[in-house]
Protein backbone atom coordinates (compact mmCIF):
# COMPACT_ATOMS: atom_id res chain seq x y z
CA UNK A 1 0.00 0.00 0.00
CA UNK A 2 3.25 2.34 0.48
CA UNK A 3 2.95 3.27 -3.38
CA UNK A 4 3.16 7.02 -2.72
CA UNK A 5 -0.01 8.01 -2.70
CA UNK A 6 -0.51 8.25 1.08
CA UNK A 7 -1.35 11.55 2.46
CA UNK A 8 -0.58 9.94 6.29
CA UNK A 9 1.66 6.92 6.40
CA UNK A 10 2.17 5.53 9.96
CA UNK A 11 4.62 2.70 10.82
CA UNK A 12 5.23 0.88 13.96
CA UNK A 13 3.74 3.34 16.31
CA UNK A 14 3.66 2.46 20.00
CA UNK A 15 2.57 5.30 22.08
CA UNK A 16 1.71 4.70 25.89
CA UNK A 17 0.29 7.58 28.65
CA UNK A 18 2.13 7.33 31.59
CA UNK A 19 2.54 3.14 31.34
CA UNK A 20 -0.55 2.67 29.96
CA UNK A 21 0.10 1.21 26.46
CA UNK A 22 -2.29 2.44 23.79
CA UNK A 23 -1.09 1.76 20.78
CA UNK A 24 1.26 -1.48 20.15
CA UNK A 25 2.57 -1.06 16.95
CA UNK A 26 0.44 -0.11 14.37
CA UNK A 27 0.39 0.88 10.51
CA UNK A 28 -2.04 2.74 8.72
CA UNK A 29 -2.15 4.45 5.32
CA UNK A 30 -4.74 7.33 4.53
CA UNK A 31 -4.91 7.54 0.98
CA UNK A 32 -4.77 11.32 -0.75
CA UNK A 33 -8.43 12.35 -1.84
CA UNK A 34 -10.29 9.41 -0.04
CA UNK A 35 -12.38 9.50 3.12
CA UNK A 36 -10.28 6.91 5.69
CA UNK A 37 -12.26 5.71 8.81
CA UNK A 38 -10.61 4.72 11.85
CA UNK A 39 -13.00 2.54 14.33
CA UNK A 40 -12.99 1.41 17.10
CA UNK A 41 -14.67 0.64 20.75
CA UNK A 42 -14.64 3.58 23.11
CA UNK A 43 -10.65 3.94 24.48
CA UNK A 44 -8.62 2.25 22.57
CA UNK A 45 -7.26 5.79 21.49
CA UNK A 46 -8.52 7.21 18.24
CA UNK A 47 -8.73 10.54 19.71
CA UNK A 48 -5.10 9.76 20.25
CA UNK A 49 -4.23 8.51 17.10
CA UNK A 50 -5.36 11.95 15.87
CA UNK A 51 -3.21 14.03 17.89
CA UNK A 52 -0.09 11.86 17.13
CA UNK A 53 -1.32 12.69 13.52
CA UNK A 54 -1.41 16.42 14.43
CA UNK A 55 1.87 16.61 16.48
CA UNK A 56 0.00 17.29 20.11
CA UNK A 57 1.86 14.02 21.11
CA UNK A 58 5.25 12.18 20.35
CA UNK A 59 5.36 8.73 19.72
CA UNK A 60 7.24 6.41 21.98
CA UNK A 61 8.36 4.73 18.42
CA UNK A 62 7.66 4.36 15.19
CA UNK A 63 7.06 6.87 12.86
CA UNK A 64 4.24 9.27 11.51
CA UNK A 65 4.51 11.03 8.40
CA UNK A 66 2.18 13.13 7.30
CA UNK A 67 2.98 14.48 3.44
CA UNK A 68 6.60 12.76 3.34
CA UNK A 69 7.43 14.98 6.73
CA UNK A 70 8.25 13.02 9.53
CA UNK A 71 5.76 14.79 11.91
CA UNK A 72 7.86 14.20 15.59
CA UNK A 73 10.89 15.46 13.93
CA UNK A 74 9.83 19.06 12.61
CA UNK A 75 10.84 22.35 14.35
CA UNK A 76 7.72 24.15 15.69
CA UNK A 77 7.76 26.08 13.03
CA UNK A 78 7.23 23.67 10.61
CA UNK A 79 4.72 21.98 12.31
CA UNK A 80 3.29 25.01 12.46
CA UNK A 81 3.37 25.45 8.69
CA UNK A 82 1.79 21.61 8.31
CA UNK A 83 -0.90 22.47 10.72
CA UNK A 84 -2.57 25.34 8.56
CA UNK A 85 -2.69 22.63 5.80
CA UNK A 86 -4.80 20.28 8.41
CA UNK A 87 -8.07 21.04 9.54
CA UNK A 88 -9.14 19.26 13.28
CA UNK A 89 -12.61 19.26 13.93
CA UNK A 90 -12.67 18.49 17.69
CA UNK A 91 -14.84 15.83 20.21
CA UNK A 92 -16.10 18.44 22.18
CA UNK A 93 -16.69 21.37 19.65
CA UNK A 94 -13.89 23.27 21.48
CA UNK A 95 -14.77 26.57 19.66
CA UNK A 96 -13.64 29.61 21.58
CA UNK A 97 -16.07 30.61 24.46
CA UNK A 98 -15.48 34.44 24.28
CA UNK A 99 -15.89 34.82 20.68
CA UNK A 100 -19.37 34.74 18.67
CA UNK A 101 -20.04 31.94 16.02
CA UNK A 102 -19.03 34.74 13.24
CA UNK A 103 -16.05 35.20 14.92
CA UNK A 104 -14.85 31.49 16.01
CA UNK A 105 -15.19 30.42 12.02
CA UNK A 106 -13.10 33.76 11.18
CA UNK A 107 -10.83 32.88 13.45
CA UNK A 108 -8.26 31.06 11.35
CA UNK A 109 -8.81 33.36 8.73
CA UNK A 110 -7.89 36.70 10.38
CA UNK A 111 -4.98 34.34 11.84
CA UNK A 112 -3.30 33.46 9.02
CA UNK A 113 -4.63 35.77 6.06
CA UNK A 114 -4.37 39.21 5.35
CA UNK A 115 -7.67 39.05 3.41
CA UNK A 116 -9.86 42.33 3.80
CA UNK A 117 -12.94 42.01 6.26
CA UNK A 118 -15.68 42.19 3.33
CA UNK A 119 -13.96 38.72 1.57
CA UNK A 120 -13.06 37.35 5.32
CA UNK A 121 -17.20 38.16 5.82
CA UNK A 122 -18.19 35.96 2.85
CA UNK A 123 -15.83 33.04 3.22
CA UNK A 124 -17.37 32.94 6.68
CA UNK A 125 -21.14 32.79 5.47
CA UNK A 126 -20.34 30.23 2.62
CA UNK A 127 -18.68 28.06 5.48
CA UNK A 128 -21.63 28.82 7.58
CA UNK A 129 -24.43 28.14 5.06
CA UNK A 130 -22.78 24.99 4.28
CA UNK A 131 -23.28 23.25 7.45
CA UNK A 132 -26.65 25.18 7.80
CA UNK A 133 -25.90 27.40 10.83
CA UNK A 134 -25.71 31.12 8.87
CA UNK A 135 -28.52 32.41 10.66
CA UNK A 136 -26.66 31.45 13.81
CA UNK A 137 -23.66 33.70 13.38
CA UNK A 138 -24.63 36.42 16.04
CA UNK A 139 -25.17 33.55 18.72
CA UNK A 140 -22.12 33.00 21.37
CA UNK A 141 -21.07 29.45 21.79
CA UNK A 142 -22.96 28.86 25.18
CA UNK A 143 -26.02 29.26 23.32
CA UNK A 144 -25.54 26.32 20.86
CA UNK A 145 -26.52 23.00 21.58
CA UNK A 146 -23.98 20.49 21.47
CA UNK A 147 -24.53 19.31 17.57
CA UNK A 148 -24.71 22.86 16.72
CA UNK A 149 -21.73 23.39 18.18
CA UNK A 150 -19.85 20.70 16.46
CA UNK A 151 -20.70 21.84 13.11
CA UNK A 152 -19.75 25.30 13.88
CA UNK A 153 -16.56 23.92 14.62
CA UNK A 154 -17.02 21.74 11.37
CA UNK A 155 -17.16 25.18 9.64
CA UNK A 156 -14.19 26.22 11.32
CA UNK A 157 -11.84 23.81 10.63
CA UNK A 158 -13.25 24.12 6.83
CA UNK A 159 -12.43 27.84 7.27
CA UNK A 160 -8.95 27.35 5.52
CA UNK A 161 -9.68 24.61 3.01
CA UNK A 162 -6.72 22.51 4.84
CA UNK A 163 -5.40 19.34 2.63
CA UNK A 164 -6.42 17.25 5.16
CA UNK A 165 -8.90 17.21 7.62
CA UNK A 166 -9.58 14.98 10.69
CA UNK A 167 -13.30 14.25 12.16
CA UNK A 168 -13.57 13.50 15.56
CA UNK A 169 -16.57 11.61 16.24
CA UNK A 170 -18.39 14.48 13.89
CA UNK A 171 -21.41 12.39 14.37
CA UNK A 172 -22.31 12.18 18.02
CA UNK A 173 -25.32 14.47 18.67
CA UNK A 174 -26.72 14.97 15.45
CA UNK A 175 -30.17 14.21 14.93
CA UNK A 176 -31.55 12.35 12.28
CA UNK A 177 -31.93 15.20 9.46
CA UNK A 178 -28.76 16.89 10.35
CA UNK A 179 -26.88 13.68 10.39
CA UNK A 180 -28.03 12.86 7.11
CA UNK A 181 -26.63 16.39 5.84
CA UNK A 182 -23.62 16.08 7.77
CA UNK A 183 -22.51 12.89 5.80
CA UNK A 184 -23.52 13.82 2.39
CA UNK A 185 -21.41 17.08 3.41
CA UNK A 186 -18.37 15.78 4.05
CA UNK A 187 -18.07 12.99 1.51
CA UNK A 188 -18.88 16.27 -1.06
CA UNK A 189 -16.41 18.51 1.31
CA UNK A 190 -13.77 16.12 -0.01
CA UNK A 191 -14.63 15.28 -3.09
CA UNK A 192 -15.10 18.90 -4.36
CA UNK A 193 -12.32 20.93 -2.52
CA UNK A 194 -10.14 17.53 -3.35
CA UNK A 195 -9.50 17.03 0.11
CA UNK A 196 -8.07 13.79 2.12
CA UNK A 197 -10.42 13.16 5.42
CA UNK A 198 -10.14 11.01 8.20
CA UNK A 199 -13.30 10.54 10.06
CA UNK A 200 -13.02 8.92 13.66
CA UNK A 201 -16.56 7.47 14.56
CA UNK A 202 -18.40 4.67 15.98
CA UNK A 203 -21.66 5.62 14.15
CA UNK A 204 -20.75 2.54 11.83
CA UNK A 205 -23.39 2.58 9.62
CA UNK A 206 -22.88 6.24 8.74
CA UNK A 207 -19.29 6.00 8.66
CA UNK A 208 -18.97 2.91 6.49
CA UNK A 209 -21.78 4.88 4.29
CA UNK A 210 -19.10 7.32 3.32
CA UNK A 211 -15.65 5.77 4.12
CA UNK A 212 -13.85 4.40 1.37
CA UNK A 213 -11.83 2.49 3.49
CA UNK A 214 -11.74 1.36 7.19
CA UNK A 215 -9.18 0.71 10.02
CA UNK A 216 -10.55 -0.73 12.79
CA UNK A 217 -8.34 -0.36 16.32
CA UNK A 218 -8.63 -2.72 19.11
CA UNK A 219 -6.68 -2.78 22.54
CA UNK A 220 -3.71 -1.25 20.61
CA UNK A 221 -3.52 -2.72 17.53
CA UNK A 222 -5.39 -2.82 13.68
CA UNK A 223 -7.77 -5.58 13.80
CA UNK A 224 -8.88 -5.43 10.39
CA UNK A 225 -8.47 -3.26 7.58
CA UNK A 226 -10.09 -2.82 4.27
CA UNK A 227 -13.11 -1.43 2.14
CA UNK A 228 -16.56 -1.63 3.86
CA UNK A 229 -17.54 -3.96 1.49
CA UNK A 230 -14.92 -6.10 2.16
CA UNK A 231 -14.93 -6.15 6.03
CA UNK A 232 -18.43 -6.67 6.18
CA UNK A 233 -18.66 -10.44 3.86
CA UNK A 234 -14.79 -11.33 5.08
CA UNK A 235 -14.28 -9.85 8.41
CA UNK A 236 -13.84 -12.02 11.38
CA UNK A 237 -16.15 -12.65 13.78
CA UNK A 238 -14.74 -9.57 16.16
CA UNK A 239 -15.34 -7.57 12.84
CA UNK A 240 -19.31 -8.47 12.37
CA UNK A 241 -19.50 -8.30 16.35
CA UNK A 242 -17.98 -4.38 16.04
CA UNK A 243 -19.93 -3.57 12.71
CA UNK A 244 -23.56 -4.96 13.94
CA UNK A 245 -23.24 -3.58 17.35
CA UNK A 246 -23.54 -7.04 19.14
CA UNK A 247 -23.15 -7.15 22.61
CA UNK A 248 -21.52 -10.56 22.67
CA UNK A 249 -18.49 -11.64 21.34
CA UNK A 250 -14.95 -11.36 21.54
CA UNK A 251 -14.54 -6.98 22.05
CA UNK A 252 -15.12 -6.34 25.78
CA UNK A 253 -17.42 -3.94 26.94
CA UNK A 254 -15.72 -3.52 29.89
CA UNK A 255 -12.29 -1.51 31.21
CA UNK A 256 -9.72 -3.92 32.12
CA UNK A 257 -10.31 -4.74 35.89
CA UNK A 258 -10.18 -7.84 37.92
CA UNK A 259 -12.98 -10.39 37.86
CA UNK A 260 -16.17 -8.64 39.27
CA UNK A 261 -17.32 -11.56 41.74
CA UNK A 262 -13.66 -11.50 43.08
CA UNK A 263 -13.58 -7.73 43.74
CA UNK A 264 -16.90 -7.80 45.46
CA UNK A 265 -16.05 -10.89 47.88
CA UNK A 266 -12.94 -8.97 48.66
CA UNK A 267 -12.63 -8.08 52.36
CA UNK A 268 -11.31 -4.80 53.54
CA UNK A 269 -11.09 -2.77 50.35
CA UNK A 270 -12.63 0.30 50.85
CA UNK A 271 -13.25 1.21 46.92
CA UNK B 1 8.16 7.01 60.86
CA UNK B 2 11.02 9.67 60.26
CA UNK B 3 11.98 8.43 57.40
CA UNK B 4 8.93 8.53 55.93
CA UNK B 5 8.41 11.87 57.48
CA UNK B 6 11.66 13.10 55.73
CA UNK B 7 10.41 11.49 52.67
CA UNK B 8 7.55 13.71 52.01
CA UNK B 9 8.77 16.79 53.08
CA UNK B 10 11.68 15.92 50.41
CA UNK B 11 9.16 14.65 48.23
CA UNK B 12 7.24 18.01 48.68
CA UNK B 13 10.24 20.29 48.47
CA UNK B 14 11.05 18.27 44.90
CA UNK B 15 7.49 18.89 43.83
CA UNK B 16 8.04 23.03 44.59
CA UNK B 17 11.04 23.10 42.95
CA UNK B 18 9.89 21.38 40.25
CA UNK B 19 7.10 23.81 39.86
CA UNK B 20 9.31 26.69 39.67
CA UNK B 21 11.60 25.48 37.09
CA UNK B 22 8.89 25.01 35.08
CA UNK B 23 7.11 28.11 35.65
CA UNK B 24 10.24 29.41 34.67
CA UNK B 25 10.43 28.11 31.65
CA UNK B 26 7.36 28.59 30.83
CA UNK B 27 7.92 32.18 31.18
CA UNK B 28 10.91 31.86 28.68
CA UNK B 29 8.29 31.05 25.78
CA UNK B 30 6.08 33.76 26.93
CA UNK B 31 8.81 36.61 26.36
CA UNK B 32 9.90 36.23 23.07
CA UNK B 33 6.38 36.56 21.96
CA UNK B 34 5.94 39.94 23.69
CA UNK B 35 7.51 41.81 21.04
CA UNK B 36 5.29 40.44 18.37
CA UNK B 37 2.31 42.30 20.31
CA UNK B 38 3.39 45.47 18.92
CA UNK B 39 2.11 44.38 15.48
CA UNK B 40 -1.58 44.06 17.39
CA UNK B 41 -1.66 46.31 19.91
CA UNK B 42 -6.00 45.58 19.50
CA UNK B 43 -5.55 42.65 21.76
CA UNK B 44 -2.88 44.13 24.44
CA UNK B 45 -5.31 47.12 25.01
CA UNK B 46 -8.45 44.62 25.25
CA UNK B 47 -6.65 42.61 28.00
CA UNK B 48 -5.16 45.68 29.87
CA UNK B 49 -9.03 47.56 29.37
CA UNK B 50 -10.21 43.86 30.81
CA UNK B 51 -7.99 43.42 33.60
CA UNK B 52 -7.95 47.15 34.28
CA UNK B 53 -11.53 47.80 34.78
CA UNK B 54 -11.81 44.29 36.58
CA UNK B 55 -10.56 45.79 39.35
CA UNK B 56 -11.18 49.56 39.36
CA UNK B 57 -14.10 49.48 41.64
CA UNK B 58 -12.29 47.75 44.15
CA UNK B 59 -8.96 49.65 43.91
CA UNK B 60 -11.10 52.69 44.33
CA UNK B 61 -13.20 51.90 47.04
CA UNK B 62 -10.12 50.16 48.60
CA UNK B 63 -7.85 53.21 48.01
CA UNK B 64 -10.72 55.96 49.99
CA UNK B 65 -10.99 53.81 52.68
CA UNK B 66 -7.10 53.02 53.37
CA UNK B 67 -6.31 56.76 53.18
CA UNK B 68 -8.96 57.79 55.22
CA UNK B 69 -7.95 55.33 58.61
CA UNK B 70 -4.36 56.38 57.32
CA UNK B 71 -5.25 60.48 58.19
CA UNK B 72 -6.92 59.36 61.36
CA UNK B 73 -3.88 56.97 62.55
CA UNK B 74 -1.39 59.32 61.90
CA UNK B 75 -2.79 62.36 63.45
CA UNK B 76 -3.66 60.92 66.49
CA UNK B 77 -0.15 59.85 66.62
CA UNK B 78 1.48 63.28 65.51
CA UNK B 79 -0.65 65.46 67.04
CA UNK B 80 1.39 64.37 70.48
CA UNK B 81 4.16 65.73 68.99
CA UNK B 82 2.76 69.00 66.94
CA UNK B 83 3.41 67.53 64.12
CA UNK B 84 0.07 67.37 62.76
CA UNK B 85 0.72 70.12 60.04
CA UNK B 86 2.70 67.67 58.13
CA UNK B 87 0.16 64.89 57.86
CA UNK B 88 -0.40 65.41 53.76
CA UNK B 89 3.04 64.31 53.13
CA UNK B 90 3.32 61.23 56.13
CA UNK B 91 0.37 59.89 54.58
CA UNK B 92 1.16 60.64 50.93
CA UNK B 93 4.56 59.05 51.09
CA UNK B 94 2.72 56.06 53.14
CA UNK B 95 0.46 55.25 50.28
CA UNK B 96 2.84 55.70 47.63
CA UNK B 97 6.10 54.12 48.95
CA UNK B 98 4.36 51.23 50.45
CA UNK B 99 0.43 50.52 50.99
CA UNK B 100 -0.13 52.03 47.34
CA UNK B 101 1.47 49.24 45.10
CA UNK B 102 1.23 46.52 48.21
CA UNK B 103 -2.59 46.88 48.96
CA UNK B 104 -3.16 46.83 45.44
CA UNK B 105 -1.13 44.03 43.99
CA UNK B 106 -3.03 42.05 46.86
CA UNK B 107 -6.24 43.11 45.80
CA UNK B 108 -5.02 42.62 41.97
CA UNK B 109 -4.36 39.26 42.77
CA UNK B 110 -7.79 38.46 44.42
CA UNK B 111 -9.32 40.01 41.38
CA UNK B 112 -8.07 39.61 38.03
CA UNK B 113 -5.22 37.17 38.99
CA UNK B 114 -7.39 34.44 40.14
CA UNK B 115 -9.88 35.68 37.20
CA UNK B 116 -7.07 35.07 34.82
CA UNK B 117 -6.20 31.84 35.95
CA UNK B 118 -9.36 30.17 35.99
CA UNK B 119 -10.22 31.71 32.19
CA UNK B 120 -6.88 29.91 30.81
CA UNK B 121 -7.23 26.87 33.07
CA UNK B 122 -11.24 26.42 31.47
CA UNK B 123 -9.75 27.62 28.15
CA UNK B 124 -7.61 24.13 28.22
CA UNK B 125 -9.90 22.08 30.33
CA UNK B 126 -12.66 22.41 27.19
CA UNK B 127 -9.81 22.01 24.86
CA UNK B 128 -9.74 25.32 23.37
CA UNK B 129 -5.98 26.02 23.63
CA UNK B 130 -5.75 22.77 22.21
CA UNK B 131 -7.52 23.62 19.19
CA UNK B 132 -5.86 26.92 18.88
CA UNK B 133 -2.41 24.83 18.33
CA UNK B 134 -4.60 22.69 16.07
CA UNK B 135 -5.07 25.69 13.67
CA UNK B 136 -1.70 26.52 13.81
CA UNK B 137 -2.23 28.94 16.40
CA UNK B 138 0.18 29.23 19.17
CA UNK B 139 -1.87 29.82 22.70
CA UNK B 140 0.98 31.08 24.20
CA UNK B 141 1.32 34.11 21.71
CA UNK B 142 -2.29 34.84 21.18
CA UNK B 143 -3.72 34.06 24.92
CA UNK B 144 -1.06 34.21 27.50
CA UNK B 145 1.28 36.69 25.82
CA UNK B 146 -1.31 39.74 25.92
CA UNK B 147 -2.87 38.99 29.54
CA UNK B 148 0.67 38.72 30.56
CA UNK B 149 1.11 42.16 29.04
CA UNK B 150 -2.04 43.54 30.22
CA UNK B 151 -1.33 42.93 33.57
CA UNK B 152 1.89 44.87 33.75
CA UNK B 153 0.64 47.71 31.93
CA UNK B 154 -2.32 47.19 34.27
CA UNK B 155 -1.24 47.07 37.86
CA UNK B 156 1.40 50.22 37.90
CA UNK B 157 -2.06 52.21 36.49
CA UNK B 158 -4.21 51.33 39.28
CA UNK B 159 -1.61 51.34 41.80
CA UNK B 160 -1.45 54.98 41.05
CA UNK B 161 -4.72 55.17 41.10
CA UNK B 162 -5.18 53.75 43.99
CA UNK B 163 -2.68 56.28 45.75
CA UNK B 164 -4.45 59.34 44.62
CA UNK B 165 -7.71 58.18 45.76
CA UNK B 166 -6.03 57.33 49.68
CA UNK B 167 -4.47 60.71 49.42
CA UNK B 168 -7.42 62.51 48.40
CA UNK B 169 -9.44 60.16 50.98
CA UNK B 170 -7.16 61.10 53.84
CA UNK B 171 -7.26 64.96 52.57
CA UNK B 172 -11.06 64.69 53.42
CA UNK B 173 -10.59 63.07 56.73
CA UNK B 174 -7.87 65.90 57.87
CA UNK B 175 -9.46 69.04 56.98
CA UNK B 176 -13.12 67.77 57.31
CA UNK B 177 -12.73 66.09 60.80
CA UNK B 178 -9.35 66.97 61.69
CA UNK B 179 -9.35 70.41 61.40
CA UNK B 180 -6.08 70.13 59.62
CA UNK B 181 -5.14 73.37 56.93
CA UNK B 182 -6.15 72.51 53.65
CA UNK B 183 -2.99 74.65 52.05
CA UNK B 184 -0.51 72.89 54.64
CA UNK B 185 -1.84 69.39 53.33
CA UNK B 186 -0.94 70.09 49.76
CA UNK B 187 2.05 72.43 50.07
CA UNK B 188 3.89 70.06 52.88
CA UNK B 189 3.14 67.41 50.80
CA UNK B 190 3.76 68.71 47.01
CA UNK B 191 7.75 70.03 49.41
CA UNK B 192 8.88 66.66 50.99
CA UNK B 193 8.00 64.13 48.73
CA UNK B 194 10.67 63.71 45.81
CA UNK B 195 9.51 62.84 42.25
CA UNK B 196 12.41 60.41 41.79
CA UNK B 197 12.90 59.07 45.55
CA UNK B 198 9.66 58.36 46.24
CA UNK B 199 7.60 57.89 43.07
CA UNK B 200 9.57 56.17 41.47
CA UNK B 201 10.12 53.85 44.32
CA UNK B 202 6.30 52.75 44.24
CA UNK B 203 6.76 52.67 40.38
CA UNK B 204 9.30 50.16 40.50
CA UNK B 205 7.36 48.02 43.27
CA UNK B 206 4.36 48.09 41.35
CA UNK B 207 5.59 47.39 37.68
CA UNK B 208 7.64 43.98 39.84
CA UNK B 209 4.54 43.19 41.30
CA UNK B 210 2.59 43.32 37.96
CA UNK B 211 4.79 40.73 36.57
CA UNK B 212 5.00 38.14 39.31
CA UNK B 213 1.36 38.18 39.77
CA UNK B 214 0.20 38.66 36.67
CA UNK B 215 2.63 35.92 35.69
CA UNK B 216 1.79 33.44 38.44
CA UNK B 217 -1.85 34.01 37.29
CA UNK B 218 -0.84 32.87 33.88
CA UNK B 219 1.19 29.89 34.24
CA UNK B 220 -1.23 28.31 37.22
CA UNK B 221 -3.90 28.67 34.43
CA UNK B 222 -1.66 26.97 32.19
CA UNK B 223 -0.39 24.23 34.24
CA UNK B 224 -3.78 23.29 35.65
CA UNK B 225 -4.88 20.12 35.57
CA UNK B 226 -7.92 20.31 33.04
CA UNK B 227 -10.55 19.43 34.98
CA UNK B 228 -12.81 21.40 37.14
CA UNK B 229 -11.19 20.95 40.15
CA UNK B 230 -7.55 21.38 38.83
CA UNK B 231 -9.22 24.96 37.80
CA UNK B 232 -10.30 25.70 41.11
CA UNK B 233 -6.92 24.79 42.78
CA UNK B 234 -5.40 26.30 39.96
CA UNK B 235 -7.54 29.67 41.11
CA UNK B 236 -6.48 29.32 44.64
CA UNK B 237 -2.79 28.34 44.09
CA UNK B 238 -2.59 32.12 42.21
CA UNK B 239 -4.08 33.98 45.08
CA UNK B 240 -1.79 32.76 47.73
CA UNK B 241 1.15 32.32 45.71
CA UNK B 242 1.58 35.58 44.61
CA UNK B 243 0.05 37.67 48.12
CA UNK B 244 3.06 35.39 49.25
CA UNK B 245 5.32 36.70 46.85
CA UNK B 246 4.18 40.45 46.66
CA UNK B 247 4.80 40.41 50.42
CA UNK B 248 8.13 39.06 50.36
CA UNK B 249 9.16 40.69 47.71
CA UNK B 250 8.10 44.34 49.21
CA UNK B 251 10.45 43.39 52.26
CA UNK B 252 13.31 43.15 49.77
CA UNK B 253 12.87 45.88 47.65
CA UNK B 254 12.21 48.32 50.58
CA UNK B 255 15.50 47.10 52.12
CA UNK B 256 17.18 47.10 48.95
CA UNK B 257 15.67 50.85 47.73
CA UNK B 258 16.10 52.41 51.50
CA UNK B 259 19.63 50.97 51.40
CA UNK B 260 20.11 53.06 48.27
CA UNK B 261 18.93 56.37 49.92
CA UNK B 262 20.89 56.54 52.85
N1 LIG C 1 -4.09 12.81 28.89
C1 LIG C 1 -4.22 11.50 29.17
N2 LIG C 1 -3.49 10.95 30.17
C2 LIG C 1 -3.58 9.64 30.47
N3 LIG C 1 -4.38 8.77 29.82
C3 LIG C 1 -5.12 9.26 28.81
C4 LIG C 1 -5.09 10.64 28.43
N4 LIG C 1 -5.92 10.82 27.39
C5 LIG C 1 -6.46 9.62 27.14
N5 LIG C 1 -5.99 8.67 27.97
C6 LIG C 1 -6.31 7.23 27.95
O1 LIG C 1 -6.01 6.79 26.66
C7 LIG C 1 -7.02 5.93 26.18
C8 LIG C 1 -7.42 6.36 24.81
O2 LIG C 1 -8.05 7.62 24.88
P1 LIG C 1 -8.75 8.26 23.62
O3 LIG C 1 -9.37 9.55 24.06
O4 LIG C 1 -7.76 8.34 22.52
O5 LIG C 1 -9.88 7.19 23.28
P2 LIG C 1 -10.95 7.21 22.11
O6 LIG C 1 -10.70 6.01 21.30
O7 LIG C 1 -10.96 8.51 21.43
O8 LIG C 1 -12.29 7.00 22.92
P3 LIG C 1 -13.76 7.60 22.61
O9 LIG C 1 -14.31 6.83 21.49
O10 LIG C 1 -14.51 7.35 23.87
O11 LIG C 1 -13.57 9.05 22.32
C9 LIG C 1 -8.14 5.96 27.20
O12 LIG C 1 -8.20 4.69 27.80
C10 LIG C 1 -7.77 7.00 28.19
O13 LIG C 1 -7.97 6.47 29.49
MG1 LIG D 1 -12.19 10.11 21.40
Amino acid sequence: MADGSSLVEIRGLRFAYSGRTIFDGIDIDIRRGGVTAIMGPSGTGKTTLLRLIGGQEQPASGSVRVDGMEVSRLSRRQLYELRKRMGMLFQSGALLTDLSVFDNVAFPLREHTRLPEEMIRDLVLIKLQAVGLRGARDLMPAALSGGMARRVALARAIALDPMVIMYDEPFSGQDPISMGVLVKLIREINDALGMTTIIVSHDVHETAAIADYLYLLSEGRVVEHGTPDELQRAGSRWTRQFLNGLPDGPVPFHYPAPEFGVELLEPGSSR
Amino acid sequence: MIALTLQRMGRWALERLERLGRSNLFLLHVVPGLPGLLARPGLVVQQTFAIGVLSLPIVVVAGLFVGMVLALQLYNTMVDFGAEQSLGPVVALSLVRELGPVVTALLFAGRAGSALAAEIGLMKATEQLSSMEMMAVDPLRRIVAPRLAGGIISLPLLSAIFSAVGISGGFLVATGLLGVDSNAYWSQMRANVDLFDDLANGVIKSVVFGVVVTWIAVFEGYDAAPTSEGVARATTRTVVNSSLAVLGLDFILTALMFGDDT
